[in-house]
């Protein structure tokens, strides 16, 4: 008789039948999932495989700053240009968003009662209304900027159109490397001084001008050195020839309206991080601080803010990844994202759209993991160390 | 174990797909086809949401054939990039929705263009404040493009056997696209000719828009259905020839009653009084007659959607009857 149950009176076997029979069931979803499709697939003709990254794409892309594209470019180059657009906007999105976040976080703690409630109703409107619609609402607004005949020259060379912003290009001809380079010497000079600083100050409480002497380093240093050189760069000026301005850079409507859309919105959603994470520190942290003497602007600095990082940085990384995802709504304004691209008209144009789709899926799920792991280190190096 | 899960997969598919979409489609007791999301003339709703237009009569036609009632259509709309894969999964039936029969499309897509119910070709629109006169001008302009279809490899090509620069504005809808030309987002416009008359059509005053001479495709439109059911192809076939058969006997909606005692054999044929046509469909003999009576022959289809009366003001061109000066030719009624 005890033969019979003793295996599942057992709470380790048991646990372990449980945790084997749901890994199992889900294999056998994953085989049969597969067969069908590839079953499905061959019944209706429908051509599979790999080979097709490697055709020409046959069509143009509107936008790729940092590849040169053309239609004879394979598939696979439609890939790589998506992946960098998609990488341009999340980045420069995820630091505006960061700055635009901390600052209303902060003002919404302000004792201000006019710019407390203007910061609380930027945070509401933008993070109540589909984020879908701020793109569409931006780019509408940039279409309205005036048409490229009718351009407005803000300063020498800077033009607004609703084709995008068009500024002058900086040609950098032979000598400018060395500029480059002592700005390189400079910023690593600036960040071995500000360590040095910082050590010689807790063993014998002196400060150091450090932002002084790394402005210098960093800035005023390369500038004497181009000048000595004779000024070793000109500018190409966009000219309005035909039907567009020729030469000079620009900035696309649709690049500027996903990163609006797309910064303003997180923003909000991290303004609020920001501000959990204050109101996370006591009171008596500020108020013992204040007791010692800090000015206002040190407490937050020194005392306030490196203790609610510890609480902002998890859901910050959160929204950084969602900030990166949203982006492949880039498609509703035509930003030649990776979904836009690849996803999109690579699929379409080629019809493989399981092949492009795991491609699409797994480029995201790339990008988000590398998010997550820096941003792990960066939270583990601020984490409270015990001693 | 594999061949287990290989039987369960047939079986389910079969179910879902194999069976004969003709059957499936009576069963139903309506046809699902699909359309674009609102092109003037081809398939867009009217102001009182009834859809109309070129596709949406090959649809109703269709509908007449298997059910004699030409009302018993469900409208699904899709983009230039939904079309396949609904298509594909079995969601609509047929698909009319200006779609070019290219090769790549017949073959690897896996589907069957059962024929043409416009000829067309890829052309330029631009503003007539421009001053253009040939698309060869147009060296730097930014084009606005639908993603997902010919024109935007046709595009490609015809600029690059130019030699000529431009800046591409690939969007995802007609409507977006013709926001983006009407804003001045983008110089130039380019689709299917009769895409741009639809266009011009749409904006409030026609007169600021130009469509350049230049041709640079050949763009047959046509209704397409899944590769491999052929019953079902053969009913949609037949559907659009029958529309092309009767203009040419000038069987029409007002006179087709009228000929039910025609002299001419083909005639009786066609509407059912001898032979047994119909059936060979797996449909009643009338299936001919029905579509003729509810939607009429393609020029009156033609004529009532894009034609020189209609705001789009297509000529017939190379949609008129080969005995016209056309291209339009449908195989006998035998």
């Amino acid at each position: 008789m005890r033969s019979n149950f003793n295996f599942f009176s057992d709470q380790k076997f048991r646990s372990l039948f449980y945790q084997v029979l749901v890994v199992g069931l889900f294999a056998l979803g994953i085989y049969y999932l597969t067969i069908t499709t590839a079953y499905n697939l061959e019944k209706r003709n429908i051509a599979t495989g790999w080979s097709f990254l490697n055709n020409p794409a046959g069509f143009d892309i509107s936008f790729s700053p940092f590849l040169d594209f053309k239609s004879t470019d394979t598939h696979l180059k439609v890939y790589y240009v998506g992946v960098l657009n998609t990488l341009l906007v999340s980045f420069t999105g995820c630091i505006a968003a960061t700055f635009l976040g901390f600052i209303v976080g902060i003002i919404r703690l302000s004792n201000n009662w006019l710019l407390s409630r203007t910061a609380y109703v930027y945070v509401e409107f933008c993070r109540n209304v589909p984020l879908i619609l701020q793109i569409i609402l931006w780019y509408s607004i940039l279409l309205l900027m005036p048409r490229i005949k009718q351009a407005i020259e803000l300063v020498n060379g800077f033009f607004i159109t609703n084709r995008g912003l068009y500024s002058p290009r900086p040609i950098y001809e032979s000598g400018f490397s060395i500029v480059f380079f002592v700005f390189i010497v400079g910023i690593i000079a600036s960040i071995w001084i500000s360590k040095w600083a910082k050590k010689r100050q807790e063993r014998t409480g002196q400060r150091y001008p450090v932002l002084w002497t790394s402005l210098g380093l960093i800035i005023l240093l390369p500038l004497i050195i181009f000048f000595l050189l004779g000024s070793p760069m000109t500018f190409e000026y966009p000219v309005l020839k035909g039907f567009n301005f020729k030469g000079g850079m620009v900035i696309r409507p649709e690049f500027i309206a996903m990163f609006l859309a797309l910064s303003i919105y997180t923003g909000a959603f991290i303004s609020e991080t920001v501000r959990s994470g204050i109101l996370s520190v006591t009171k008596g942290q500020r108020e013992a601080s204040a007791a010692l003497g800090l000015k206002p602007t040190w407490i937050m600095r020194l005392i306030i803010i490196p203790q609610a990082l510890r609480v902002i940085i998890p859901p910050l990384t959160s929204q950084y990844l969602n900030l990166t995802k949203n982006s492949s709504l880039g498609i509703a304004v035509g930003y030649a994202d990776l979904v836009h691209g690849f996803g999109g008209i690579s699929l379409n144009q080629t019809g493989q759209a399981i092949e492009c789709m795991v491609i699409t899926m797994a480029t995201y799920l790339c990008i988000s993991l590398i998010i997550s792991f820096f941003m792990n280190i960066y939270n583990r190096s601020i984490q409270f160390k015990e001693k | 174990m594999k061949k287990l899960l290989s039987i369960v997969a047939v079986s389910v598919f079969a179910l879902s797909a194999n069976a004969g979409t003709l059957d499936d489609v009576k069963n139903r007791g309506f046809l699902k086809c699909g359309v674009t999301t609102g092109l003037a003339g081809f398939a867009a709703p009217d102001d009182s949401g009834n859809w109309t237009g070129l596709d949406v009569d090959m649809c109703r036609a269709v509908a007449a054939a298997v059910f004699g009632d030409s009302s018993k259509v469900e409208f699904t709309t899709t983009t230039g990039k939904s079309r396949f894969p609904t298509l594909a999964s079995g969601e609509i039936d047929m698909l009319a929705r200006n779609t070019t029969w290219t090769l790549s499309r017949d073959v690897n897509l896996g589907f069957e263009f059962v024929g043409v119910n416009f000829y067309d070709g890829q052309g330029f629109m631009v503003p007539t404040s421009l001053g253009v006169s040939s698309a060869t001008e147009l060296d730097g302009a930014t084009v606005c493009i639908q993603t997902g279809t010919t024109t935007e490899l046709n595009l490609a090509d015809f600029f690059r056997a130019n030699n000529i620069g431009y800046e591409a504005l690939p969007i995802e809808t007609n409507d977006e696209a013709r926001e983006n030309l009407f804003a001045g987002r983008c110089d130039v416009f380019t689709t299917d000719a009769s895409g741009l008359s639809s266009t011009r059509a749409q904006s409030d005053n026609p007169n600021k828009w130009v469509v350049l001479p230049e041709i640079i495709s050949k763009e047959p439109l046509g209704p397409l259905v899944r590769h491999g059911d052929h019953q079902w192809g053969d009913v949609v076939r037949w559907s659009l020839n029958t529309m092309i058969i009767a203009e040419e006997f000038g069987l029409t909606q007002a006179n087709v009653d009228d000929n039910m005692n025609s002299n001419i054999p083909e005639v009786l044929r066609i509407l059912g009084v001898e032979g047994g046509y119909g059936e060979m469909l797996e449909l009643s003999n009338d299936f001919a007659y029905n579509i003729i009576k509810q939607i009429g022959n393609y020029s009156e289809s033609y004529e009532r959607n894009v034609g020189p009366d209609t705001p789009l003001a297509i000529g017939r061109g190379l949609n008129a009857l080969w005995t016209d000066g056309g291209i339009l030719y449908a195989p006998p009624f035998r």
